[in-house]
């Protein structure tokens, strides 16, 4: 079996790791594999590995153009070749296509838990601002004008632009 | 430059950190990714722009009162000898071992937290505990995250949380994991069901020093891997929920051995003892296995008198960086299978051989 990384040397090391429902399978020979961290236990995932394979390409087929990231100059073929982003703004600049790929990788493609404190009142009101404007998307689906009414003042009052009704 | 030697305690003295559990459950660690806003990751960054971030990060760690009494210093002032051995202590990693200028280190003098600048990202943090702590190591964390985002800025999105070079580390940016020795699921044949049944909640399993089952001295590492839908303390408490089953599993595979193959566990156990004690030379990998036999005789009472404290000790002066360490000369894999074996024989030498009745 061949090294699915160099295509070149015969596969010494082969890993198997199930998520969830998904079984995935690399084959890797000896070079590679330290290449990829696969010796070390404290940085070694599976997905970093899936990632710096096939699954990045992924991101760079939802574009028609190649995207570049405003601040940092990081490219899609950049994270083709490395599995990782330039900077903190390239989730905004390469979103479209990483969304997908967060979907495979992870539990869910919100986050919840801790935020720093500076904006986990920001972050309340988002959350709350959102859920208010869900409510009302519904009440005005259903012709409850009357909720409609009520959630639209509540989002105003919040500071909120209500979302026009179809 | 200060010296590491100095400041990280001995293998002995290492050795007499004790927690819940910790006959199977060697340490609990957790970890935060954290990177700067406004700034490119450290795999993307310039190097100009990587001692800027480190030039910021490092006092801004180092000023934190849990690190009153800490060892902060960049990683280009650090020999490959003395990074190695930083690795084989698990307090940084191999790729944070391979940093130059622009990347360092702050570790505190218990040993309890060490923050690696500039790996993957910005900000890699570590709480350590030894045996299992995992609570206690989130709560440590949680605190020195809360007290460093009074003095930097991390880049967090609403949608997506703290965001991370990796995406597989986007959201909360945490690994949790503990260190575990589990000799006898390994010689009971349990241990590929047990990663099986772990790997499909999500949870990764590896040998610490080898690939796959090929575990050197049977020492696993159980970790999550998603980071992003789920908060910290779920997290936290899943990886606690398996590790109370694989406690078990490990405790009554013990037992199970005991009563029904007592001689095959003798037999590996008193073999173990007899090569540890008598051989001239010796390789690392050798002695990892066979020193986890011989810890798994003490735990089992096999060897009254010693100590197991003995065992671990050996179990990390005998790492190649470490043997390389005590002597002066620069030493040859094989100089240093003579010097290993001498060593662990004469450390032996007033252990008797296994009471099996
Ligand atoms: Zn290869
Ligand atoms: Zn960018």
């Amino acid at each position: 079996m061949q090294c699915c990384v160099c295509k070149e040397k015969p596969a010494t090391v082969h890993l198997t790791q199930i998520v969830g429902e998904k079984m995935q399978k690399l084959d890797l020979c000896e070079e590679c594999a330290k290449a990829k961290g696969v010796n070390d236990p404290t940085s070694f995932a599976m997905a970093d590995l899936m990632l710096g394979l096939g699954a990045s390409q992924e991101i760079a087929e939802t574009a028609g153009v190649e995207l570049k990231c405003p601040r940092c100059g990081f490219s899609q073929a950049d994270f083709k070749k490395s599995g990782r982003l330039g900077c903190p703004d390239c989730y905004k600049t390469f979103a479209e296509g990483l969304s997908s790929l967060l979907k495979t990788m992870h539990k869910g493609t919100r986050h919840v838990g801790k935020a720093p404190e500076a904006l986990r009142q920001s972050r309340d009101y988002a959350d709350r601002l959102k859920l208010l404007q869900k409510k009302l998307a519904k009440a005005i689906d259903e012709e409850n004008y009357e909720a409609a009414a009520a959630l639209r003042d509540e989002i105003k009052s919040l500071g909120g632009i209500a979302v026009k009704s179809r | 430059m200060k010296d590491i030697h100095s400041f990280l305690c001995s293998p002995a003295e290492s050795t007499h950190r004790h927690g819940p559990h910790d006959r199977i459950v060697i340490s609990s660690r957790v970890r935060l990714a954290r990177n700067l806003r406004g700034a490119s990751f450290p795999g993307w960054a310039k190097k100009p722009e990587r001692v800027k971030i480190l030039e910021v990060i490092q006092p801004a760690v180092s000023s934190l009162p849990d690190m009153a009494d800490s060892f902060g210093e960049a990683m280009d002032n650090f020999t490959a000898l003395d990074k190695q051995i930083l690795v084989e202590r698990h307090l940084i990693s191999r790729e944070h071992a391979a940093k130059n200028a622009g990347s360092g280190l702050v570790l505190n003098r218990e040993e309890t937290f060490c923050v690696m600048i500039n790996e993957e990202d910005h900000l890699r943090m570590q709480a350590l505990r030894p045996g299992l702590q995992l609570r206690a190591a989130w709560n440590a964390i949680d605190a020195f995250d809360s007290a460093l985002e009074k003095k930097l800025d991390f880049a967090f999105d609403n949608e997506l949380g703290y965001l991370t070079a990796c995406p597989t580390n986007l959201g909360t940016g945490i690994r949790v994991s503990a260190m575990l020795h589990l000799p006898g699921c390994v010689l009971d044949e349990q241990i590929n069901p047990i990663i099986q049944s772990v790997n499909k909640l999500g949870l990764a399993v590896r040998g610490l020093y080898g690939e796959g089952t090929e575990a050197l001295g049977n020492i696993f590492q159980v970790s999550n891997q998603m980071t992003l839908g789920e908060s910290e303390t779920v997290i936290v408490e899943r990886l606690e929920k398996v590790l109370a089953q694989i406690i078990e599993h490990e405790q009554n595979a013990r037992e199970r051995l005991l009563e029904k193959k007592p001689k095959t566990v003798f037999n590996h156990i008193g073999r173990a003892y007899g090569i540890l004690a008598n051989a001239h030379s010796i390789s690392s990998k050798e002695t990892m296995n066979l020193l986890s036999l011989l810890k798994l005789g003490v735990d089992m009472s096999l060897f009254p008198g010693a100590d197991r404290t003995l065992v671990d000790e050996l179990f990390l002066s005998t790492q190649p960086a470490h043997l390389q360490k005590q002597v002066s000369d620069k030493l040859s894999a094989e100089e240093r299978d003579l010097i290993r074996a001498d060593m662990v024989r004469d450390r032996l030498k007033n252990v008797s051989r296994p009471v099996t009745k």
